[in-house]
């Protein structure tokens, strides 16, 4: 036989009509003999799909614009092929990356190439938003029904009675729900632009998925908006058929449970050979200088902070219910410590409940780099109600300060050794004030008078910008004072006890 | 010119012609499925990575092309047209 081949068809008067599409790299980045062929099984639709998406891109002349996101899957290694840009995006994330990747580079042409898993499993969620989004990027769904890479799991787009390995007695509605379909899926939303399932069955199916590739990345270069084509595909590997029967399987039972056509076409009611204006950008951001109006901080224009202390190491845990302010006190002392001039971390922690439930937060203020925002051993501990004081009492370190929104502690809790103590009822306090609310910020006082670490000038500042409402703002300050002037009275009460700063 | 291009059909020469790339060639035997005047085969022997290549029969292609789309590899097929076939047609 081969001895009646020709040596040089383009000698005997022949001309190259098909070849390897320029759109794959002369030489592929893998090891040595295997650098002419690709990582796919034999009769793999992968390989089927590379190609006519790489012939397409040469016939619209978009090599150069192109920017193929790969999937986890087996098409992870696309970039190996592919002569575009390329990036690899995480299990499912691909039309996620894809939407930056296009409205970073509108100009481009953005390609997210996935399988079943990635975009109908793990990637849903991805999928959905962007075609709700109707971004203008083009996406080819390699529906093979299985998960080929990782040795034949259940897809969402496994057929019913289908063997896997997670189904082994066949897909079962019951416990595995139904095969998804995509493209229906997709159609009900309104964004879209152009979706249509083809199949790689046979030749005339594969002519016609190449002008539907085709098709979806002209509509890109139109502008008009988001496609998708699903491309039913042979895994012979998984299937444990040869290549011919699984193409067979494709005609004969995929297109049965997933037929071809076309679900959604707009593109088409664009004019032959026009281009849509660009999508319109997002409000600018507003200039730097607008953000504080926006915030609505601008009226307290800070002054230069306030003197700063050369050291200070205020490692302070404050713990109540939600509802006492205890994420707004930790605010009042970082940004008090901000006013200084000291660096600060505010980290807030609190269960689901936005009220009713346990709230705390860690603050850091202090002359060096916080080197993290996590206050494991406090030197302060403001514990606002007595299951805080349980929790973090035994957590604060020999020489700090705890201070207990109540006039006495539980009698069966002791102090440890070298801790101090202040047990002051700050709520009630505040309720003698018209707000028992503003127990936090009594509290605040009554740290205050026990240590010298904050000017009380700074905590004036800070709550004027921490707290909105001028009524508020009065409040506050009232129970300011009286916290401070409580702990005053209570510590020199106290004689056994020496005032001591801590810093 | 070679007999190859001679022999097809009624004495006309051939409209198309097809050369495999052996050595990227998988032997799944997709084109050999696509191909209407069933020209191509895949080949008895085993190429270096224990594929049998397809193999084209040497006389009767039409130039269609659906081999080339039907195969998963890059650069397994070749498909050539004669220029003044494509002229006259
Ligand atoms: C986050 C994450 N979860 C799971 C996996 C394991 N994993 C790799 S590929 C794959 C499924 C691929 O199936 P599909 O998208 O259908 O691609 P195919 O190989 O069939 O083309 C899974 C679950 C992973 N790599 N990353
Ligand atoms: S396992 Fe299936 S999808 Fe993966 S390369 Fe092999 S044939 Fe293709
Ligand atoms: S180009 Fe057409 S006729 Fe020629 S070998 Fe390929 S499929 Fe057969
Ligand atoms: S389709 Fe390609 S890989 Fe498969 S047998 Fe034919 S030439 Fe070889
Ligand atoms: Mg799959």
């Amino acid at each position: 036989m081969a001895e009646l081949l020709l040596d040089d068809p383009v000698a005997a008067g022949f001309e190259i009509v098909h070849e390897r599409p320029h759109s794959f790299y002369p030489e592929f980045f893998r090891k040595g003999d295997l650098k002419d062929q690709t990582h796919y099984c034999p009769g793999c639709g992968h390989g089927i799909a590379h190609k006519l998406v790489a012939e397409a891109i040469d016939e619209l002349g978009l090599q150069d614009r192109t920017i193929l996101i790969s999937p986890v899957g087996c098409s992870v290694f696309a970039y190996y092929y592919l002569d575009t840009g390329n990036v690899q995006a995480a299990h499912g994330r691909a039309p996620a990356v894809a939407t930056g990747v296009k409205r970073a580079h509108p100009e481009s042409i953005v390609v997210s190439y996935q399988g079943d898993g990635d975009l109908a499993a793990i990637g849903m969620a991805e999928i959905l938003h962007a075609a709700n989004r109707g971004e203008n990027i083009t996406v080819f769904f390699i529906n093979n029904a299985i998960y080929g890479m990782t040795g034949g799991q259940m897809a969402p787009t496994t057929l019913l009675g289908q063997k896997s390995t997670t189904t082994p007695y066949g897909r079962d509605h019951y416990n595995d729900g139904y095969p998804v379909k995509v493209c229906e899926l997709l159609a009900t939303l309104e964004a879209p632009v152009y979706l249509e399932r083809v199949a790689l069955g046979n030749a005339k199916q594969i002519n016609a998925a190449l002008r539907a590739i085709r098709k979806a990345l002209r509509y890109q270069t139109e502008r008009a908006g988001f496609s998708l084509v699903e491309i039913l595909s042979p895994c012979p590997t998984i299937w444990k058929l040869d290549p011919v029967a699984a193409q067979k399987r494709v005609r004969e039972v995929l297109v049965p449970a997933f037929p071809l056509g076309v679900y959604r076409d707009r593109g088409a009611e664009i004019p032959k050979g026009e281009t849509l204006p660009p999508r319109p950008l997002p409000a600018p951001p507003p200039p730097l200088d607008a953000i504080p109006g926006l915030l609505d901080i601008d009226e307290q224009t800070p002054d230069p902070p306030a003197a700063r202390p050369a050291q200070a190491d205020l490692r302070i845990r404050v713990a109540g219910f939600g509802g006492q302010g205890v994420l707004m006190l930790g605010e009042v002392l970082a940004e008090a410590g901000l006013q200084l001039g000291l660096e600060v971390s505010w980290l807030p922690s609190y269960g689901p409940e936005m009220r009713s439930g346990t709230s705390n937060c860690h603050v850091r203020i202090s002359s060096q780099e916080v080197d993290s925002p996590l206050v494991a051993r406090p030197n302060v501990l403001l514990a606002l109600n007595e299951p805080s004081l349980r929790k973090f009492l035994p957590t604060v370190e020999v020489g700090g300060w705890v201070l207990y929104n109540h006039h006495q502690l539980p009698a069966d809790i002791a102090v440890p050794e070298g801790i101090h103590l202040l047990p002051l009822a700050c709520s009630e306090l505040a309720d003698s004030l018209g707000e028992t609310r503003a127990g936090n910020i009594v509290m605040l006082g009554a740290l205050l008078a026990a240590t010298d670490g904050l000017p009380i000038e700074a905590i004036h500042r800070a709550l004027a910008l921490c707290v909105k409402s001028a009524r508020w703002l009065e409040i506050d300050r009232r129970a300011l004072a009286t916290g401070q002037q409580a702990a005053r009275e209570a510590l020199s009460n106290r004689s056994q006890e020496v005032r001591r700063e801590i810093q | 010119m070679s007999p190859t291009t001679e022999t097809s059909t009624g004495g006309k020469p051939d409209k198309g012609y097809v050369t495999v790339n052996t050595e990227q060639c998988k032997g799944c035997g997709l084109c050999v499925e696509a191909c209407v005047p069933r020209v191509l085969r895949l080949a008895p022997h085993l190429n270096r990575f224990g594929y049998h290549p397809a193999q084209y029969l040497g006389h009767g292609c039409s130039g269609c092309g659906l081999c080339f789309h039907a195969c998963p590899e890059p650069g397994g097929l070749v498909v050539y047209k004669r220029p003044s076939m494509a002229a006259a047609a």
